[in-house]
């Protein structure tokens, strides 16, 4: 019975994955963009990550290890009960320098912090992202998905009129993906640098002549929470190559 | 005035990919990465003043202290650079690669390769 229960678990999974119509930036690619993606050889941003992955040997080995860090990622944000909000990863990461190494915070945005991230993101490479089913989230979630839905910035667009109405559709020469938060933090080619969700979504919000929030405000949480539900179940590919 | 994302402060990292053993003869490849800014010298910064040209001027990659592979990089290559270039496996030794620049920028880095 149990058996069975399973196989239809999986029929199901597949067949959701055929019919699926979301689709991670990563099929939007080029091919030559794609295999730089896969290749660990060759990826760019595997230079950050190696450099977390030495900083977690020396800053995180003492309670963490990367089997245990394994789907980690593919559940942030998530609720933090001291703070009584929710929280990213590389917020996390850095609460947790703070609050149990008693160590300084790592720079926003900057390359130890980006570098830590994307090794632990990396640890959950080709598991589906599984928000997690935490009431305490879902006033934040709906936030995050009013702010989705809002008009803003002086060409008065918001988020779902390019990412759902016009995704697959062009801006200028860019490709509008589906805003699929599946490989951060990614090496963006324009940037020649590695990137947090943050910086894209910053990103977006001057493009459409917005004022961007505060550095790490709680209004990208909210943006984060409402992304990660609607990318549920897609797989982790960080680190990720975008142009 | 939305806040400015400040550069990406360069990490002295980079990355050597061979294989970790060779029969002799065989034609093995190499691929060398480091994370530089490789400022061009031809940008300005937010205030108008041209940013110092900040370039990695030359990579070598010695395998058993010999000298197999030279390149000069000038302005017009991109940041974090990446090459792949080729070799014989002749020796058991180290594969090092070092890359200097301006600014008194140096950093090397080397693995090993076992050829049976």
């Amino acid at each position: 019975m149990k058996r069975r229960a399973w196989l239809a678990l999986l029929f199901a999974a597949s067949a959701h994955a055929q019919t699926d119509p979301r689709r991670s930036g990563l099929d939007f690619m080029t091919p030559a963009l794609q295999a730089l993606q896969r290749d660990d050889t060759q990826n760019p941003a595997v230079l950050w990550l190696k450099d977390g992955e030495q900083r977690f040997g020396t800053a995180c080995s003492a309670c963490h290890t990367p089997q245990s860090l394994r789907g980690a990622a593919a559940r942030y944000p998530a609720f933090d009960a001291l703070l009584g909000k929710p929280v990213t990863l590389s917020q996390r990461i850095n609460l947790c320098r703070q609050r149990h190494t008693l160590a300084p915070a790592y720079a926003l945005e900057g390359s130890q912090l980006l570098g830590l991230e994307a090794y632990v993101g990396s640890l959950s490479r080709g598991l589906p992202i599984a928000p997690p089913a935490d009431p305490r989230l879902t006033s934040f979630q709906r936030s995050g998905q009013t702010l989705y839905e809002q008009r803003i910035g002086q060409l008065d667009l918001s988020c779902a009129q390019c990412h759902d109405q016009h995704a697959g559709g062009r801006l200028a020469g860019s490709l509008i993906p589906q805003a699929h938060p599946t490989g951060y933090p990614i090496y963006r080619l324009e940037w020649q640098g590695m990137g947090s969700l943050q910086r894209r979504l910053r990103g977006c919000m001057t493009g459409v002549r917005a004022q961007p929030y505060a550095p790490d405000a709680d209004e990208y949480t909210a943006l984060e929470l409402h992304l990660k539900q609607r990318a549920a179940g897609m797989a982790i590919d960080t680190p990720a190559v975008r142009p | 005035m939305p806040p400015v994302w400040k550069a990406e402060a360069t990490v002295a990292l980079s990355l050597i990919h061979a294989p970790a053993r060779a029969t002799r003869g065989e034609v093995f490849e190499i691929r060398a990465s480091i994370a530089h800014a490789m400022e061009s010298g031809q940008r300005s910064d937010s205030q108008g003043r041209r940013m110092a040209r900040d370039i990695i001027r030359r990579v070598e990659c010695r395998y058993a202290g010999e000298l197999v592979f030279a390149a000069d990089l000038f302005p017009a290559i991109a940041a974090n650079p990446y090459l792949a270039f080729h070799t014989v496996a002749v020796v058991s030794g180290a594969i090092s690669v070092r890359w200097s620049g301006d600014n008194g920028f140096e950093h090397g880095a080397s693995v090993d390769i076992e050829v049976a």
